[in-house]
């Protein structure tokens, strides 16, 4: 379980986070969502450390993180697995070695056991035969599943998704949602995934909070998210004419 | 004064949270043929170049009576070992490699691998710019050595070929009154000089903010700044070593 307690965060002055705390269930997709530009990136930023927060802590299963020594913050994140928005692949390898590349770094497996694992991943996320191509000859799509093979290769205790279907087609997206949902259940591990993507929210979001304007204005399940009376989050929830035309038949 | 506060610590951060010595001897020898091998076709051209027309400028601005013809030679020798070959060296290979370096670093942190390999634990400084300052330290040296000797040897082929100097008294020269410290000045500058620019270019492009357009730009200072400080090493070296070379 992570619990992000008080965060606040500004950058030259300007505050983006406003004294927002939450809790991300182990075996379930916690999800953070809001516009663009509502502070929910820095805030996941916030979370595995890549910002460190004016105020607030966040405790990876009571371990501060945030006030935590080198030492301790290297073994919380060597537990941590992420897919980022563009995948984040590294460019001069290919897909096997960047699947790879944790278990090169961070164990003292044979390169035999590295291959199986690899594989098993790589298969898992539904990727055959692409072992030797290279992140610029495959598909957004696949991209996505490859940065997914990574951040599970390591068998994390908590897997972060920024965007996972931003840029994707609808039907890629759904696959993407569904392969976090099963990942998050199979290895029962913590999952935090950043959206504005409603489809996600309604179809893999068990918790969910909104940030609006770096606050924190809801949090709850997804089944509850269309009963909800703040205007910020009716806004966003029912912003496309599809969803507005949903909520007046109802 | 911030940005040299900023350097100090980025450079402090090779040397903390190292991974294991077999990862670096890996990444060093991959680093050590994009530096070094690669840089060794520009290197050489250069460096033939600077040669020929070292031994012609210094032959048509001796012409005396009163100075003998290996002189020449000796003039080309010192000038290529103490100043134009780690110098100009430098400044070639700052431009090739510096602004590779800066724009390598710089599309890793604006596509988001840099912090990759942060989440995942790794210090990404040190996984990355450590091999590439060692690479640079043990490979500049060895281009400034060709580029020594094939600046001093493209001399000798331009003294045949225009009849400047003869061949005789060209090769009697390049021997006059050597001084071995020559060859340790030069790598001194060497290793310094490579230092600075693999240094000052990673530090350029890894904190890279923004998108492709701040990559190109990064490249763009990681060369001007290296340039810069390759100068002002340049003079603090001649300075202090310079009087070594009389002793």
């Amino acid at each position: 379980m992570i619990e992000a307690s008080n965060i606040s965060k500004s950058f030259d002055g300007k505050q983006v986070l406003f004294d927002i705390s939450a809790s991300f269930q182990k075996g379930k997709t916690n999800m953070i969502i809001g516009a663009s530009g509502t502070g929910k990136s820095v805030l996941l930023k916030c979370i595995v450390g890549l910002v460190k927060p004016e105020e607030g802590s966040v405790y990876f299963d009571k371990r501060d993180f945030t006030h935590a020594g080198k030492e301790l913050q290297t073994e919380v994140r060597r537990e941590m697995g992420m897919l980022f928005q563009g995948g984040a692949l590294f460019d001069s390898s290919n897909v096997e070695q960047n699947v790879m590349f944790p278990l090169n770094v961070l164990t003292k497996m044979s390169h035999e056991e590295k291959l199986e694992r690899v594989n098993f991943c790589l298969e898992r996320v539904g990727l055959e035969n692409v072992n030797k191509k290279m992140p610029s000859e495959i598909s957004g799509g696949m991209k996505k599943r490859v940065g997914i093979a990574r951040a599970i290769v390591n068998n994390p205790n908590y897997l972060f998704c920024d965007e996972p279907n931003s840029g994707l087609d609808p039907q890629t997206s759904i696959l993407i949602d569904n392969l976090i949902k099963d990942i998050t259940k199979e290895y029962d591990i913590t999952t935090v995934i950043v959206s504005h993507d409603m489809n996600s929210v309604l179809e893999i979001g068990e918790t969910v909070i909104f940030i609006h304007q770096g606050r924190k204005l809801w949090e709850g399940a997804n089944d509850n998210i269309a009963g909800s009376d703040i205007s910020e989050l009716n806004d966003f929830v029912f912003a496309s004419r599809v969803m507005k035309e949903l909520k007046e038949s109802r | 004064m911030k940005q040299l506060g900023k350097f100090v610590i980025f450079i402090g951060q090779l040397f903390v949270r190292r991974e294991a010595f077999q990862t670096y001897v890996k990444l060093v020898f991959e680093e050590a043929t994009k530096v070094g091998y690669n840089s060794i076709f520009i290197v050489v051209i250069v460096s033939a170049f600077m040669g020929a027309v070292t031994t012609v400028q210094t032959a048509y601005n001796l012409i005396s009576p009163l100075i003998a013809d290996p002189v020449i030679a000796l003039v080309v020798r010192d000038m290529t070992l103490i100043e134009l070959a780690p110098t100009i060296t430098a400044i070639v290979y700052a431009g090739k490699v510096g602004s590779n370096l800066a724009g390598e670093l710089g599309t890793m942190r604006i596509t988001e691998q840099i912090d990759a390999l942060e989440v995942m634990g790794i210090n990404a400084t040190s996984y990355l710019v450590l091999p590439k300052i060692i690479a640079s330290v043990i490979m500049f040296p060895l281009l400034v050595i060709v580029a020594a000797f094939v600046s001093i040897y493209g001399g000798y082929l331009t003294a045949l070929v225009t009849g400047v100097i003869s061949g005789t008294d060209y090769i009697l020269g390049i021997q006059m009154d050597f001084i071995p410290f020559q060859v340790i000045f030069a790598m001194i500058k060497a290793i310094t000089l490579g230092f600075i620019v693999a240094a000052i270019s990673s530090y350029k492009g890894f904190f890279t903010v923004g998108g492709a357009l701040e990559v190109g730009r990064s490249s763009t200072n990681a060369v001007t700044s290296s340039c810069i400080a390759i100068l002002a090493a340049d003079f603090l070296l001649a300075y202090l070593l310079a009087p070594l070379l009389t002793l």
